[in-house]
């Protein structure tokens, strides 16, 4: 399952989403964390209030000078005229800077609630979800989706208001000034609604159909430069344009169909729109010759009339906003609902504390002996059981080695043993007790792991390796790294502890980040150890350095090793050979070369690569 | 709020942009020409639509002003008077020419924009299809494709709604300053006198929302290394237990981007809301002395009335001006990143006219060394002869491959020679040799189309049975066959996965069905099982009796039958000669044979 078929997974639910009905259900799911910012939120709408009032009222200004100055030919009273009009303006401009300052403040609170929410929630969430969602679905979990969500919770909710109060308050005003010409103006509305709702809904289509040939168009190009070197050997360059072009073809004609879409759809807008002028114009002319209407009142209706459509469209608009992000909200609600599939049961957590709050008085020391016991254990997303009724004793001190093909679930064992997934039967017990009877957090401290492309985080090289052991002295750390030879490597940088390694240690080779996260493990001083040697190419030297600390981690360890280099695997006390997700043979080196099995054939192939490597070097 | 924060969001983007950007101008312009092709008319009717929609729009004012000061007004036209539906009708009637005129812009923009855009994609992908290997192993494939994607988009934003919108917005600002000046000059001059100091606000505000936007912007790169290393790092996290100290340091990152945001989004606000003051500001002083002008009868009330709603046409694109020049820029930007691909010199493919008459292949002297690096190959010369077959044997980079690249001069020869049929293959051309040469790889790369697709890529006429022949050759028919869609099954994401034995076979029916005189293995057969391996072999040599074969392998068995084999050792020719007398040479070819073949000395030493 790549990372592809969840993306796509993601393109068809987003496209049902986006055909969804307004569903208050979802919203209800967000106020508790739009609750706390009520205030905010008052204070905004309520300024939106004062900005619609000027926003309504400051054209008046224009038809009061009309009437008042230009018509009568005087100037009487031009002085307070002045003065109001200023104040109005001033008053505008700081009620939408005080609801912009208000909005904004929702917008980033309600945003960084959400991302810590959906964090934390992270931190609880079992391997099983790690394992099948990958790392780019979580990042757009938590960055993008959650923007949208306050933008939408902030902004949307608030310009809609602003954009209804003022339709509200312009026809409140035009009925006031003349209802007989407010009516004109009334009765485009539902045509214009109806009209916008009729282009909004084929341009979305229109616009989802431009999206899904823009990623075509993508992975053309990703595939015409990944493979250009067969392009060129077989001469495939004019097919591969021809094909290229067939796209780029129908994304210029979607394109052209949207386009003309919002080409018809403008004009129409603005064709009514001076309609309703043309109507004004004439009815309110004959108003203004009869003197029914002053003339001030009619210029001000005629610019009501252009300035009536804008927020009619822009509630379409963000009314679709308002649906589509549903879509953003059932994403983030669906990880936080998430459940996690291992969890310390209540006993445990009062004893031991939960991973925020650990009680270490309450915690044994841990021997390392562990057994699996009758285990039958699937995967929660597989079919099949990969194990069936497990025995296994491990004592304390023992290394266990796991050896077989790239996936053949080598990491199911040492999943189990470490507790990141548990038996669907059966038990395992640390030092006799089935390991659910301690919390989580108790058996994690006690295990050291090394990955075979380990991960560290960005910052310097001591705070890397004082991960494994946060209040560690600066001496400990480096003591930590002289005993796995990582003090060597260290030297050799030009800042030595205080290197910056990078995002996730990316600035070094794979082989420094191996020693480092050897310190890192050591210094944690753990029980258990968990070792997935790299298969990547370091070099000779390194390499040394590499095998002299595996065998320090191994020696008074209870230790896994998933093992490729044969050196390590021949002196493991247990072997493990897995195939297609299943143990298949079990021994020491001595009894599985005898059995002529699975081990023997891996151990050839293995041994006769690294012999060519020999002769070659 | 008029979604002034929509607004306000862009204006980061640009910012973004402008603060990272360097500028380059040559070429742009040429550039812009060579996208224009068959586009130049529809620029041509955008701009005469856009002049006539304006122009357009400007009557209206003056229809109101006419009506008020020469109909309403006391002693008015009568007859106009009787039959103001005549004024309504010419309202209507600009109105419908106005659509029309809008209807033509923005459709020609469209058609403009997206051919600019097609040209623009089309000649990226033809470029980058025949641009050199060596420029491609010096050029990230993820950017590339963002320069060839996200560059192009933002420079047919640009086409579509800035560039044209520039020229309409000129046209505004040239007609109602008109306007306005045949109106009344002084307040016209008055008008004008904010328009610097619009311009000089949106400039110094620019520049202070850009420096804060790029704290804000490092804010949310801090906090989003943070995510997306916790949630690759979950098992290193889980392992030590860390979960605290991680919540920990989110919620300082998390802080800080909103505190920063917080300040970026009170700026901004302050910027719009002053904004409004300014314009705001200058309305009141118009339409003061407007109406002073009319009380001294310098205007009309109607005129006034116009004067008013011209101004307001004034005053917005002068506000807009800093956001069109920062995308203007950015755009910029953009073209330069993509002009960087089409700067780049094609390979040359131009025919000499020199075809070789036979394939005798000659490596004479030959040195080469990749750009980052010594030398891959040093001093090799070896003798194929034609219909001959030809092993190489050698470990991980040890130059097997780059024989190859440079054979089918992927990459130029430096040093030596390499001659086909006696003549030097820099005669040669590059279409030539790479129709007579077929060349499979370790990890062959097959495209996301059908398996037909795949194996009748060198070759699209063929027909079903030699495409299934090819593939009997190659033996994965059967493999085909035995999926629900058989040869019509989708390879890669939308399809299935093929095993790495299955792709390899796939690759070699799909050169086999090419029908090249030569033929390379290079490693092709490393992920089929020897009984395979050696059934294929058997097949080709029945069916390819005349291609000359070269075969790049590290296993003796796939070697062994090969009229000579070369070892080769860091660049070096170690050995060159037969399987038996290489089997007797002493050398790295015997150590390997006795490694591979010797089962009971392999058990001794592993006991």
């Amino acid at each position: 399952m790549g990372a592809a078929y969840f993306y796509r997974k993601e393109a068809e639910e987003m496209e049902k989403k986006e055909n969804q009905n307004f569903s208050l259900a979802v919203w209800k799911k967000m106020l508790p964390f739009f609750r706390p910012y009520y205030r905010y939120f008052a204070t905004t709408v309520s300024l939106n209030v004062i900005l619609v009032l000027t926003d309504v009222g400051i054209p008046l200004f224009q038809s009061y000078a009309i009437d008042h100055f230009v018509v009568p030919g005087t100037l009487e009273g031009i002085d307070v005229f002045v003065v109001i009009y200023v104040l109005a303006v001033i008053l505008q401009a700081a009620s939408l800077f005080f609801s912009v300052r208000a909005a904004i403040h929702i917008e980033m609170n309600v945003g960084k609630d959400l991302k810590r929410a959906q964090f934390v929630h992270l931190q609880k969430l079992s391997f099983s979800y790690y394992n099948t969602t990958p790392v780019g679905y979580i990042h757009a979990r938590v960055m993008s989706d959650t923007l949208k969500i306050a933008t939408v919770l902030a902004w949307g909710l608030v310009d809609m208001f602003w954009a209804f109060a003022y339709v509200i308050g312009v026809f409140g005003i035009m009925f006031v000034l003349n209802w007989r010409l407010a009516l004109i103006v009334l009765l485009v509305v539902p045509f214009l609604a109806l009209l916008t709702a009729f282009f909004q809904k084929r341009m979305l289509l229109w616009n989802r159909k431009i999206r899904e040939t823009n990623s075509e168009i993508t992975g053309a190009f990703n595939e015409g430069i990944t493979g250009v070197q067969t392009s060129k050997t077989l001469v495939m360059e004019e097919q591969n344009d021809r094909a290229f072009q067939e796209i780029t073809g129908r994304m210029k004609k979607s394109s052209m169909t949207l386009a003309k879409l919002t080409a018809v759809y403008m004009p129409l807008i603005l064709f009514f729109s001076s309609m309703v002028m043309a109507f004004v114009l004439a009815r309110g002319g004959y108003f203004v010759q009869n003197q029914m209407i002053a003339l001030g009142t009619l210029s001000v209706f005629l610019s009501y009339a252009v300035g009536i459509f804008e927020p009619i469209q822009q509630l379409a608009r963000l009314l679709s906003d308002l649906i589509s992000c549903q879509a953003n909200i059932e994403r983030v609600t669906g990880l936080l609902e998430q459940e996690p599939n291992i969890t310390d049961s209540q006993e445990v957590r009062e004893k031991y504390g939960d991973s925020m709050h650990p009680k270490k008085e309450n915690w044994e020391p841990i021997k390392g002996d562990i057994e699996f016991r009758d285990v039958t254990f699937c995967y929660p997303d597989g079919k099949e059981n990969v194990l069936e009724h497990f025995n296994l004793r491990i004592p304390a001190g023992t290394t266990v080695a796991i050896v077989g093909d790239t996936g053949a679930g080598k990491s199911t064992i040492v999943n189990l043993a470490g507790r990141f997934f548990e038996p669907t039967e059966g038990q395992i017990l640390i030092d006799g007790r089935d390991y659910r009877e301690r919390s989580q957090l108790w058996l994690h401290s006690q295990i050291g792991y090394v990955l075979q492309n380990p991960h560290l985080f960005s910052g310097t090289i001591r705070e890397n390796i004082r991960y494994g052991r946060l209040e560690a002295t600066d001496a400990e750390v480096e003591e930590a790294a002289r005993q796995v030879s990582a003090d060597q490597v260290i030297a050799r940088l030009e800042k030595g502890y205080d290197t910056d390694v990078g995002e996730g240690g990316n600035r070094l080779s794979t082989g420094e980040k191996q020693l480092i996260s050897f310190a890192r493990a050591i210094l944690a001083k753990p029980a258990i150890f968990v070792l997935d040697e790299a298969t990547s190419s370091i070099d000779t030297w390194t390499e040394q350095l590499i095998q002299k600390a595996t065998e320090l981690l191994l020696k008074d360890h209870t230790s896994f090793m998933i093992a490729h280099r044969l050196s390590t695997v021949r002196n493991a006390d247990i072997i493990l050979v897995m195939k297609d997700g299943k143990i298949i043979e079990q021994g020491n080196h001595r009894e599985l070369i005898r059995r002529k099995g699975q081990y023997y054939s891996l151990y050839s192939k293995q041994f006769e690569e690294e012999r060519m490597l020999e002769v070659f070097r | 709020m008029k979604e002034h924060w929509k607004r306000n969001r862009e204006c980061y983007g640009f910012m973004g942009d402008i603060i990272r950007m360097q500028k380059k101008k040559k070429g742009r312009f040429n550039l812009i020409l060579r996208f224009s092709q068959n586009a130049k008319g529809y620029f041509a009717v955008v701009l005469a639509a856009s002049f006539a929609s304006t122009a357009l729009n400007a009557l209206l004012p003056r229809i109101f002003s006419f009506t008020i000061d020469r109909v309403l007004a006391p002693g008015g036209i009568p007859y106009l008077k009787e039959h103001l539906w005549l004024l309504s009708l010419l309202v209507i009637g600009i109105a419908l020419a106005n659509g029309i005129a809008v209807y033509l812009y923005r459709s020609n923009t469209a058609k403009a924009g997206e051919t600019f855009a097609k040209n623009m994609r089309d000649m990226l992908f033809y470029h980058v299809q025949r641009l050199p290997m060596k420029w491609h192993s010096k050029n990230q494939t993820g950017d590339i494709i963002q320069r060839c994607t996200t560059d192009v988009e933002t420079i047919r934003n640009f086409v579509v709604t800035q560039a044209l919108e520039v020229f309409r917005t000129a046209f505004l600002l040239a007609v109602s300053l008109g306007m306005m000046f045949s109106m009344n000059v002084k307040l016209t001059l008055v008008a004008l006198v904010f328009i610097p100091v619009v311009m000089a606000y949106s400039g110094i505000f620019y520049q202070l929302i850009a420096r804060n936007f790029t704290n804000a912007d490092e804010a949310e790169g801090e906090l989003s290394t943070v995510v997306q290393e916790n949630a690759t790092g979950v098992r290193v996290v889980r392992a030590f237990g860390r979960e605290r100290f991680e919540i920990d340091r989110f919620d300082e990152k998390n802080h800080i981007f909103a505190r920063l945001w917080i300040k970026l989004g009170t700026l901004s606000g302050l910027y719009w809301g002053v904004g409004d003051l300014i314009t705001g500001f200058q309305v009141i002083f118009i339409i003061t002395m407007g109406a002073v002008e009319a009380v001294h009868g310098n205007i009309t009330a109607g005129e006034f009335i116009a004067f008013a709603s011209y101004n307001t046409t004034l005053v917005w694109p002068v506000r807009s001006l800093g956001r069109i020049l920062s995308e203007m820029s950015k755009a910029g930007v953009s073209f330069d990143r993509v002009n960087y691909i089409l700067d780049s010199a094609e390979e040359d493919m131009s025919d000499s006219g020199k075809a070789p008459e036979h394939t005798d292949i000659a490596f004479e002297h030959v040195t080469f060394g990749y750009e980052d690096g010594g030398n891959v190959l040093e001093d090799v010369s070896v003798h194929i002869r034609e219909g001959a077959t030809f092993g190489i044997l050698g470990g991980t980079g040890s130059g097997k491959s780059t024989m190859v690249h440079l054979l089918d001069r992927l990459y130029e020869l430096e040093e030596g020679t390499i001659r086909i049929g006696g003549i030097d293959i820099r005669e040669i051309s590059r279409g030539w040799l790479r129709e007579h040469i077929g060349i499979v790889l370790q990890e062959p790369f097959l495209f996301s189309r059908t398996i037909r697709e795949n194996i009748a890529a060198a070759n699209p006429a063929a027909s079903m049975e030699e495409i299934r022949e090819a593939a009997r050759t190659a033996c994965v028919d059967d493999a085909v066959m035995g999926f629900a869609d058989g040869y019509e099954t989708m390879v890669g994401e939308r399809g299935v996965t093929l095993s790495g034995g299955q792709r390899q076979r796939v690759a070699i029916a799909r050169m086999l069905l090419a029908k090249t005189p030569v033929m390379i293995f290079d490693d092709s057969l490393s992920a089929v099982d020897a009984e395979t391996d050696s059934k294929i072999r058997r097949a080709l040599k029945e069916k390819m009796k005349d291609a000359t074969v070269i075969l790049i392998s590290h296993r003796i068995t796939t070697l062994m039958e090969a009229d000579q084999i070369l070892v080769l050792n860091h660049g070096r020719v170690e050995e060159l000669g037969t399987h038996l007398e290489l089997c007797r040479g002493g050398g790295i070819y015997q150590k390997i044979y006795e490694i591979q073949m010797n089962q009971d000395d392999r058990r001794l030493l592993t006991q």
